[in-house]
């Protein structure tokens, strides 16, 4: 991940993932359908929508673990769907994800799990692997004692946190994450979403945040995307959501949660 | 893409340190010797990072690093001409550098040793101890049931019946096919020498009747019904499955267990006389075609000489078996803890165990029937 300038003019955006005519189907169950979607570089974007809109078969699909019926999903650049093998694990590299319950390998520690990508992809010496792998741990704030625990001896927000970690260790450009918060405890939520907005604003990541927790929109995201229609039914800041006339969207963003969310953020802008 | 390097120029009082190119995480390992070499004995340290066209945070690391090796050696570190965005990344990572590595060598002589030992030994003691109440619950729960059978679990049962019972068929018919075969095949070669091949007869009889059918069966059993009760249970296990019933009020034991160990009980001694009559079938078959025994030859010289307490000898011991090899992965499976992982060795555990209980209590039934005198 190289260092960027935050992005300003809308003319100087680059996406770093374009997805065009998009098409998923289970069956005779079809969850996306000519869904097309740009995704800025240096940009927290969030993907809302209902369940079953397909939120994460999007992620998954971006990242190559669901082949689309059709469409086009460019990564950096690269076509992911039917480029080359040695093109995908090219940026393969380039990209982390972080799954919603960690999916921390159960048999390494909390440190081998970090150190698990650098060693594929990289050729370190254990004791430079062992040091950058408790810099990442140290990075998303857990204490060096987690280090050799194992994930089954770890709370949920640890786990979430040494999933990120993992996701980290090559410095990607991109993040991926799925319900980051979910499960997590407010306080440990808030704490998360500010850890995901400091990484992201000192390691210059773009991050594909998929969620349905509203704190985390109105806390971090640039932009929002929603899915609804089996297509990103509306992108842009998330100001602008209330005013769409859409019934799932008008009750999302409107509803007491929301303005909750809303009112907390007011406030935390007014007082810094 | 520019591979990073270093070019130090050292005058008299001062060391000049430029990186040019990327200081990013694939190339780390290659430029980290270099940064290694710059040592605190050099004097007055400037960094120049001007000619950096782009860091991530394990290039910042191995600034990081040799900034605090330099500052322990009692030296110091100038880094000049950094750009805002690469100064607030170093700083990210400066702040959350980890504590050196103090690799603390491990013990060694012979407390550790003893530690383990006894470690291991207070641990075996208190499985043994668990798997005896388990046991313990287990029947109990069964007597239950049969005192109370409106209170089993028929579809489990039947469906357990079905997976461990009647899918074990076609492999337990063609090995005591086998079994029967190799048996008449090496004893026809045995006792064609004395000229007593139709002893084959009693040779294939006795022995497949009396353990080797239903032992085999019991070890094929373990391994494939065992293996998937603690497997199956395990994962559960894992998933909370097993505390979500206790909260609803549900007996584990009565819902999982009971329906697997009877389900066992009940189909061992048919798979064990399915594999005794493929031994026979096998035997008879090989004798024929060996030795020229015809399968009349070979029924009415059965019938002669071959006493029906054999039979039941053999057929006693697999409710045991059943038992043990239920009771074993049942008990397993409840001792998985958290990981995947935990699933697979406790699957091995079962596995080995039951078929190590399966053949000590053969041994000890055989013992008992040898003092009856049967």
């Amino acid at each position: 991940m190289q260092m960027q300038a935050p992005q300003t003019a809308t003319a100087a955006r680059e996406a770093v993932i374009e997805v065009r005519g998009l098409r998923n189907q289970f069956g005779p169950q079809v969850v996306h359908d000519d869904l097309n979607l740009d995704v800025w570089r240096g940009e927290v974007l969030g993907i809302v929508g209902g369940s079953g809109t397909g939120k994460s078969v999007l992620l998954r699909t971006i990242v190559g673990l669901n082949t689309p019926a059709a469409g086009s999903i460019k990564v950096l650049g690269v076509d992911v769907v039917n480029g080359s093998d040695e093109d995908r694990q090219s940026v393969e590299r380039r990209w982390g994800v972080a799954f919603q319950d960690g999916a921390l390998f159960s048999s390494l520690s909390v440190l081998q799990n970090v150190e698990a990508p650098m060693r594929e992809h990289l050729k370190l010496s254990e004791h430079l692997m062992s040091a950058l792998g408790q810099l990442k741990i140290s990075l998303v704030g857990l204490q060096p004692l987690a280090c050799g625990k194992m994930p089954s001896e770890l709370s949920g927000g640890m786990r979430k946190r040494a999933a990120l970690a993992r996701a980290l260790a090559l410095d990607p450009e991109i993040v991926f994450l799925d319900e980051p918060t979910a499960g997590l405890d407010p306080i440990g939520a808030a704490a998360y979403d500010e850890l995901i907005g400091e990484l992201q604003h000192a390691l210059g990541l773009t991050v594909f945040m998929v969620t349905h927790d509203l704190d985390s929109l109105y806390a971090i995201c640039d932009r929002v995307a929603v899915l609804a229609e089996k297509r990103v039914y509306v992108e842009g800041p998330i100001e602008m959501m209330p005013s769409v006339d859409h019934p799932w969207i008008q009750e999302y963003f409107t509803g007491p949660r929301a303005r909750a969310a809303q009112t907390k953020t007011d406030t935390a802008s007014t007082e810094s | 893409m520019a591979e990073p390097s270093l070019t130090i120029e050292q005058s008299s009082n001062s060391t000049r340190i430029t990186i040019l190119g990327e200081l990013l995480t694939r190339y780390v390992g290659d430029v980290q010797p270099a940064f290694d070499r710059i040592s605190a004995d050099l004097p007055d340290v400037q960094l120049d990072l001007s000619k950096l066209e782009s860091i991530d945070t394990s290039g910042a690391w191995l600034i990081a690093d040799m900034q605090r090796r330099l500052q322990h050696g009692g030296a110091t570190l100038q880094i000049t001409g950094a750009s805002p965005a690469h100064a607030a990344l170093l700083d990210t990572v400066t702040e959350h550098l980890p504590a050196e590595l103090d690799a603390d060598a491990p013990e060694r002589g012979i407390k550790p040793f003893l530690i383990s030992l006894g470690e291991v030994t207070v641990s075996g003691w208190q499985g043994f101890l668990s798997a005896l109440a388990f046991f313990g619950e287990t029947l109990a729960a069964l007597v239950l049931t049969l005192l109370q059978p409106w209170r089993l679990r028929r579809a489990a049962l039947f469906s357990q019946m079905e997976s461990a019972g009647l899918k074990a068929v076609p492999i337990v018919a063609l090995m005591g096919f086998l079994i029967g075969v190799v048996l008449a095949f090496q004893g026809a070669a045995q006792l064609k020498q004395f000229g007593a091949e139709v002893f084959v007869v009693e040779l294939i009889a006795i022995s497949v009747l009396r353990e080797l059918g239903i032992l085999l069966t019991a070890i094929i059993v373990a391994g494939r019904s065992g293996s998937a009760f603690t497997a199956s249970v395990g994962s559960m296990k894992v998933q909370e499955e097993i505390d979500a019933m206790r909260t609803i009020g549900l007996n584990p034991i009565e819902a999982l267990v009971v329906p697997r160990v009877l389900a066992l009980i009940i189909m061992m001694p048919i798979l064990g006389f399915i594999a005794n009559m493929a031994g026979l079938f096998g035997g008879a078959l090989m004798s024929w075609i060996d030795l020229g025994v015809t399968p009349g030859m070979f029924i009415t010289r059965l019938k002669e000489t071959t006493d029906v307490w054999n039979l039941l000898v053999g057929m006693i011991k697999a409710p045991f078996f059943a038992l043990m090899i239920g009771v074993i992965a049942c008990w397993q499976a409840m001792q998985v803890r958290g990981s995947a992982e935990s699933v697979g060795q406790h699957t091995t555990a079962s596995v080995v165990q039951s078929i190590f209980m399966v053949i000590a209590i053969d041994a000890m039934f055989s013992i008992f029937f040898s003092e009856l005198g049967v």
